[in-house]
């Protein structure tokens, strides 16, 4: 197990420096100046000079590259082009509003997901499969954006009972806090949760078909037990296979939703950074994007283990 | 078992969750000395000195930040940090009287040497101020005492007093200038208090107030910064925000009529949007063809198609807000059949193709699809390149002067001087208009230098180097009981000082 860790961990930090490297140079060669965004159309080109030195955009391409991944690496992340504060700082900011909104929407996906393709899957080709056939298709069909949008209608608009998007943030108690976040993590969840419902289901079914399910029930256990004690525990590899690739989605999803429910979080900071081109917050966020995605992966992979014993004994 | 009742459990939780969300108060009434406004856009940096995103003046401006001059809600230049000046025969000599008394936010005196400081840093060498050519012919700052500055000149101009007021030319401290960016210090009615980044920036009432009369009315003031249209809409209609100064879809204006609580109000902001040629580039090298070009464009249905209708049709780069207006619009009015004349006169009798780059937000690309359209009645194919705006545009077009035709909306107050510019991306040459421009800058007579931009408009209206279209109009949505803010937008601003609730 520690040399598996330890393994992953150098891949990790190989990974890191290659997609460093690339996030650079896409960077680079993004059209347009960071200088000139921020000095606007009246700006006359000695002070678009000046505005360069003072960024060090005038340095040539490796030293700047260089200069930003030894800062990286020794925990200083640059400071940001438009809001003038160190980017490590930001990205710490944006991630009391990301991550506990990517954590609902895992729970909440999870909630809804697994307990509804269990029960499609015992009830194969019944009123619950088809109705969560119907779901998990409109769910996959619907956008989380637009989802989004109707939620805002439904629950703040007409009804009033939510607000309408926004953080009040942390300070304001984590009663208020959570709830502008409950929103957002039912749009986040929902077409998350469909795809899961249909997976979930069709690893349930596979597993019942198969012969210690057929012993279980000989046993004596009743239906339920079989499914949930039996079934669902060996069915759960695919089912984290496939939660895994969606929860890097969540960040892909967390930039619109974020935008949409006017959410101040990690995805938002990355659109604002892109469009003002504020490259250094834009390569900080996308390379934590990264690291994200890796850790994400190897926690995974962890998790097969822990699930699938056939695995931890041929590992040792 | 376990893990059914895990799930169990786990769903249990969070229905009780919902329930308690759901119920729990999500909105203080709020206290009638407080005001939240929303915007689209949030400010790149605090500082309107050293970056020109308009936003940035929409929050600092003439509430944290004051000038020696500043501009009232009719577009007139009025004193303000500076209470009197006196301007020599030749028009070289600027001498300042300053306001005695004035203190910035941190303890500072304002006085001579803090506004030559000022003035210094934005003509400076390493000035990165987005106006610095305003600054260009001051030769010299002078500080015979506190209380009086002179400006040198090297040679007459007359839209200094009014350049002074703009949210680029405000007054910053020795101390703080530095740390404006994050931290702003100004002499305004309000001082800063938080900037929750991504989020809002909450405004204290600065109790030290050199002007006691026009001290705020409100305790605090909160800009919050809603980039969707719809959500904008939900903030509104939900009492999240009290106003949006400028709302950002004039498609949803009608789905606020039936609120009691809210009110609209329909003014004027500087944008002008103008569908910019390149006029070295073939074929818009040819009045002719720019002129039949604008004969073939319904400016009223425009303003219908791609701005619901909100929106004053122009004929020339000035808007209704400014001294000297003149509506221009039937200079070259909507006349297709003698734009075909036009163009078979100037040799492109079987209409030609060409492209606009227009940038990604709404009002550019609604109005590219309706002018080609109309285009196309005159036998002229427009191909519409989608560009990202401001990146992008600001190197490909405004830099390269890679383009044909494109389509923007000009922010900055009366800046008919863009076309006198060189290089500048219409690549337009006109000494007419040259000297126009310059007499005005020779002048300090308001009325004199109203006459000469009306001259300067219809110049621009006759040789149409741009296509001019419409003004964007403010559209403000209020709480009713709100007071104060402005209707117009003479400059781009959110000026709070009179702002108020009514009982």
């Amino acid at each position: 197990m520690a040399s598996l860790i330890a393994r992953r961990l150098v891949s990790l930090v190989v990974t890191l420096l290659v997609t460093s490297l690339l996030i650079f140079l896409v960077m680079d060669l993004l059209p347009g100046d960071p200088a000139a965004v921020m000095l606007g159309t009246s700006a006359s080109p000695d002070t678009l000079a000046a505005l360069q030195r003072e960024l060090g955009l005038d340095q040539p391409l490796p030293l700047r590259y260089l200069g930003w991944i030894s800062g990286v690496l020794q925990g200083d992340l640059g400071t940001s082009y438009t809001y003038g504060v160190p980017v490590a700082g930001l990205i710490v900011e944006r991630l009391a509003v990301t991550l506990p909104l990517a954590a609902m929407a895992i729970l909440i996906s999870l909630m809804i997901a697994v307990p509804m393709g269990v029960e499609a899957a015992r009830r194969q080709k019944g009123l619950v499969d088809l109705t969560v056939g119907l779901f998990s298709y409109i769910g996959i069909a619907v956008p989380a954006f637009w989802l989004g949008l109707l939620l805002i209608l439904l629950f703040a608009t007409n009804l009033g009972w939510m607000p309408a998007g926004g953080f009040p943030g942390w300070e304001a108690g984590a009663l208020l806090a959570l709830q502008a976040l409950l929103l957002p993590a039912v749009a986040l969840a929902l077409p998350q949760a469909a795809v899961l419902t249909r997976v979930t289901r069709a690893a349930v079914l596979e597993t019942l078909s198969e012969d210690f399910v057929r012993t279980a029930r000989a046993k004596g256990l009743g239906e339920g037990g079989a499914v949930w004690r039996h079934a669902l525990p060996a069915s759960l590899v695919p089912i984290i296979a496939v939660f895994g690739l969606q929860a890097t989605f969540l960040v892909a999803g967390a930039v619109l939703v974020e935008n949409v429910f006017n959410l101040p979080g990690l995805g938002r900071l990355a659109y604002q950074a892109l469009s003002q081109r504020d490259v250094i917050v834009m390569q900080d966020v996308v390379l934590f994007f990264a690291a994200l995605v890796i850790v994400m992966n190897f926690l995974v992979e962890l998790a097969y283990i822990l699930v699938d014993p056939r695995l931890r004994a041929e590992r040792s | 078992m376990r893990i059914r009742k895990l799930f169990g459990a786990a769903a249990v939780f969070g229905g009780v969750l919902f329930a308690a969300l759901s119920a729990a108060p999500f909105a203080e009434a709020a206290p009638k000395t407080s005001v939240t406004l929303g915007m689209s856009i949030e400010p790149a940096g605090l500082d309107p000195t050293i970056a020109a995103p308009v936003a940035i003046g929409q929050v600092t401006w003439q509430n944290i930040f004051e000038g020696l001059t500043t501009i009232d809600r009719n577009g007139a230049v009025q004193p303000q940090l500076a209470e009197s000046w006196e301007i020599s025969e030749d028009g070289k000599t600027y001498t300042f009287k300053l306001r005695p008394g004035v203190t910035f936010h941190d303890g500072e005196v304002f006085d001579s040497s803090v506004a030559k400081f000022a003035i210094d840093r934005a003509r400076g060498a390493d000035s990165v101020n987005p106006q610095k050519r305003y600054f260009q012919t001051i030769e010299g700052v002078e500080t015979p005492d506190a209380q009086t500055l002179v400006l040198k000149l090297s040679e007459p101009t007359g839209s200094l007093l009014y350049w002074l007021a703009w949210p680029s030319s405000s007054m910053v401290g020795t101390k703080s200038a530095d740390n404006n960016k994050t931290t702003p210090v100004g002499t305004g009615p309000f001082t800063f208090v938080d900037w929750s980044k991504g989020e809002k920036v909450e405004l204290a009432r600065n109790p030290n107030y050199w002007n006691k009369d026009e001290a705020a009315k409100l305790e605090t003031a909160v800009f919050r910064f809603i980039s969707e249209p719809q959500a904008q809409a939900a903030a509104l209609k939900a009492g999240d925000v009290d106003a949006f100064p400028e709302f950002a879809a004039p498609e949803l204006m009608e789905s606020f009529e039936g609120d009691d609580r809210l009110v609209t109000v329909i003014g004027d902001t500087e944008m002008k949007v103008v569908a910019g040629m390149n006029n070295a580039r073939k074929p818009f090298d040819d009045a002719r063809v720019r002129q039949a070009l604008m004969m073939a464009l319904d400016r009223n249905m425009i303003v219908e198609g791609a701005w619901s209708g909100y929106g004053t049709p122009i004929g020339s780069h000035y808007t209704p807000n400014d001294p000297g207006y003149v509506d221009l619009t039937g200079v070259y009015p909507y006349d297709p059949e003698k734009a075909k004349v036009l163009l078979e006169e100037a040799g492109y009798g079987n209409g030609f193709t060409l492209t606009i780059k227009a940038p990604q937000m709404a009002y550019a690309q609604r109005t590219a699809q309706i002018m080609q359209a109309m285009f196309a009645q005159i036998g002229v194919t427009m191909n519409i390149e989608t560009t990202e705006f401001p990146a992008k545009w600001v190197s490909d077009v405004l830099k390269a002067s890679d383009y044909g035709m494109t389509i923007v909306a000009h922010a900055e107050p009366m800046d008919v001087d863009i076309y006198a510019r060189d290089p500048y991306y219409f690549n337009y040459k006109n000494p007419s208009l040259n000297e126009v421009l310059d007499k005005i800058q020779q002048t300090t007579d308001s009325d004199e230098q109203a006459a000469l931009y009306a001259e300067a408009q219809k110049i621009l209206a006759k040789d149409v180097p741009a296509l001019y279209l419409f003004v964007m109009p403010k559209l403000g949505v209020w709480d009713k009981k709100l007071k104060g803010l402005w209707e117009n937008e003479p400059i781009p601003s959110n000026v709070l000082r009179e702002v108020y609730w009514e009982e």
